[in-house]
């Protein structure tokens, strides 16, 4: 647990953090975001210590960092920075020993941790443990310093915009295999960005700020639904409901039970059976190969060419996709529902649109509630873009 | 795959430069040694003149040079290098200017001038010679030193002491070998004009390769002044390889 109490950091007169005031629970992802200058760095870096805090204290587990020498307390909090700082002349294996090797770890221990970590981050031992940071790519570095920071496995880590500078492909790609690692590990991350589709993809609970003080505490969805100011509101964007569903995974709203059938034949009966417009078509291991619309049968075409034919492929999704990925899909492809598959294509279930709009409802709650709160406001600028 | 033909392309260089600079000064110094094939040359290329040789051996004046040579670049560098750190530290910022100005000042203080000034203190002594040296050899070492240490990237030094390492490691683990470069650069140009520049010394009686130069321009002796001349252009390329070679042994892999 990571507590900040009154933390309020000034430089000449300046302030860049103002009495700042929240707490991070053990195995949370806490994301601080904001527009540039709004003191989320300066609010990181005062965590281990890199910068000092004009007043306030930061506790960790309930001990006062004051408390702690400030290089033995930063070896016990993982540290990964946008501009990742690998040690040029040393090797990936060596940059990723830096912790392990100032707390005197064994040897055979360093090793095998740096083994451990670049499978970890999706990395072959064998091809990188020797390279020097200047035969890696832009994420491949980020990788490496992300398993640097984790090396003597902190129970915090902190980030300051660690995928930031990458192309967004391999960002994206950095952010679901964060997800994924953070799941496993369950660390306290304190991670800074200024993209707020990154904050609500990753977050367990979102610091906004501005101007050096919080506006805002939350998980994201109360964040999206219940923005505290006008500048939250503004801040997350018009299209919050949306941003809503990529918190949503798919396989939490799907439907299981799902008509499906070997031929075309067997379809229709169980069309009849069902009652259903719809009947999944899949092979004999389960693989998702079209499907049976009832109404191409009513307008008269043959039972024989009825059936759709489709490469799961390019029409599915999968359980771990947002709703937002699957919404998406449905206006891409014209139609009202989506068949969810596995990785091998294996038919699991369906979401249809209908399901993307209960699980909206929440969203559609707080666009009325928020237009009417700043219709309401006596403040005339603050009048919502929609209003 | 990369990384290991870089080390073995690497190693070999080493091998390279370490053999090649070793051959040279082993031939160079029995060259010196052989004093009677020199002077039969110096006579033959030099004849018209009487005793185009220098009476001293030339191995043995080579060898004086060396030593103030070694003695003061030993100087400078004990003395520039630390300086040059402790102004690109917290403590020491604030001296950098003043530091600054006072390398500049000895090296376009002329070192002859200095040997006049030390005079009525040091007397004739190899001691004055020595001190005009470590001055004028300070600036590149102390200069290159503050280059080297700022172009070491503030993101690395984040990470590092993110990480925990303290201000020693930080120096001595990442900047000093990412600095060894630019560092070792400014003491081979050092080291070099500082060979040139020695010869001096004979000035103040304290000998060196300056003494057939000096004693060849005060006769007119054209062959003593190409003997010392010569002979220090050699030693200064010798231990300019020689520096360089040090400096392949010291950098760091992974740089290049």
């Amino acid at each position: 647990m990571i507590t900040l109490e009154h933390i309020t950091k000034r430089y000449s007169g300046l302030v860049a953090v103002d009495d700042l005031s929240f707490e991070v629970a053990d195995g949370d992802v806490a994301v601080l975001i904001g527009p540039s200058g709004c003191g989320k760095t300066t609010t990181l870096r005062m965590i281990n210590r890199l910068i000092e805090p004009t007043s306030g204290r930061v506790l960790l587990d309930g001990t006062d960092t004051r408390t702690l020498k400030p290089e033995e307390l930063r070896r016990h909090i993982g540290y990964a920075i946008q501009s990742v700082g690998l040690f040029p002349h040393l090797t990936v294996a060596e940059n990723i020993a830096t912790v392990p090797r100032l707390l005197g770890w064994k040897r055979d221990r360093i090793n095998a941790r740096a083994i451990e970590l670049l499978e970890l981050v999706g990395l072959d031992p064998s091809v990188y443990a020797g390279k020097y940071p200047r035969q890696l790519s832009g994420g491949e570095a980020q990788r490496i310093g992300v398993a640097r920071a984790l090396a003597a496995d902190p129970p915090v880590l902190l980030m300051d915009e660690p995928f930031g500078a990458v192309d967004p492909l391999n960002r994206d790609r950095l952010q679901v295999e964060f997800a994924k690692i953070q799941r496993e590990l369950k660390k306290t991350v304190i991670f800074v960005t200024h993209d707020v589709d990154e904050a609500i993809r990753l977050a367990d609970k979102i610091a906004l700020m501005r101007l050096g003080h919080l506006e805002q505490y939350d998980s994201p969805e109360m964040l999206l639904d219940h923005p505290a100011t006008k500048f939250v509101h503004d801040f997350v964007g018009a299209d919050a409901a949306l941003k809503r569903l990529s918190r949503v995974q798919v396989d939490s709203v799907m439907r299981t039970e799902v008509p499906s059938a070997h031929d075309n034949e067997s379809a229709l009966v169980k069309a009849a059976a069902d009652s259903a417009r719809f009947v999944y078509l899949t092979a004999t291991d389960g693989t998702l190969e079209g499907w049976l619309d009832q109404r191409v049968l009513e307008r008269g075409t043959p039972l024989a060419d009825a059936a759709t034919r489709i490469n799961w492929r390019e029409t599915a999704v999968g359980p771990d996709a947002s709703l937002k990925e699957a919404l998406s899909r449905m206006l891409e492809l014209g139609y009202h529902n989506v068949p969810v598959v596995d990785d091998a294509g294996r038919l699991l279930g369906v979401v249809s649109l209908s399901d993307v709009e209960r699980a909206m409802k929440g969203g559609d709650a707080h666009m009325a509630a928020s237009a009417v709160t700043l219709e309401s406001g006596n403040d005339a600028s603050t009048n919502s873009p929609e209003g | 795959m990369a990384t290991a033909s870089s080390s073995t392309s690497r190693s070999r260089r080493l091998w390279l430069s370490t053999a090649g600079v070793l051959t040279a000064a082993v031939a160079f110094f029995a060259a010196l040694r052989n004093q009677a094939a020199i002077d039969s040359r110096l006579l033959r290329a030099f004849g018209p003149i009487p005793n185009p040789v220098f009476d001293t051996p030339l191995l043995d004046l080579t060898l004086q040079h060396l030593a103030i040579v070694l003695v003061s670049s030993a100087l400078t560098i004990a003395v520039g290098l630390p300086l040059g750190i402790w102004v690109t530290r917290d403590g020491g910022r604030d001296f950098r200017d003043i530091v600054s100005v006072g390398v500049d000042f000895g090296q376009v203080f002329p070192p002859i001038a200095v040997l006049a000034l030390m005079f009525p203190l040091l007397g004739l002594s190899p001691a004055s010679a020595v001190l005009a040296l470590f001055l004028y050899g300070l600036l590149p070492v102390v200069s290159s030193t503050v280059a080297g240490l700022e172009s070491v990237s503030p993101a690395i030094i984040d990470a590092a002491r993110g990480m925990g390492l303290g201000h020693w490691r930080i120096l001595f683990a990442v900047e000093l070998p990412l600095a060894s470069a630019v560092i070792l650069g400014g003491i081979r140009t050092s080291v070099v004009i500082n060979v040139g520049t020695a010869t001096v010394a004979a000035a103040v009686g304290a000998g060196g390769l300056g003494l057939p130069i000096f004693t060849g321009i005060n006769t007119g002796n054209t062959g003593y002044i190409f003997e010392g001349a010569v002979t220090v252009s050699l030693l200064a390329l010798l231990l300019d390889s020689a520096v360089a070679t040090t400096g392949l042994l010291l950098e760091p892999e992974g740089l290049t």
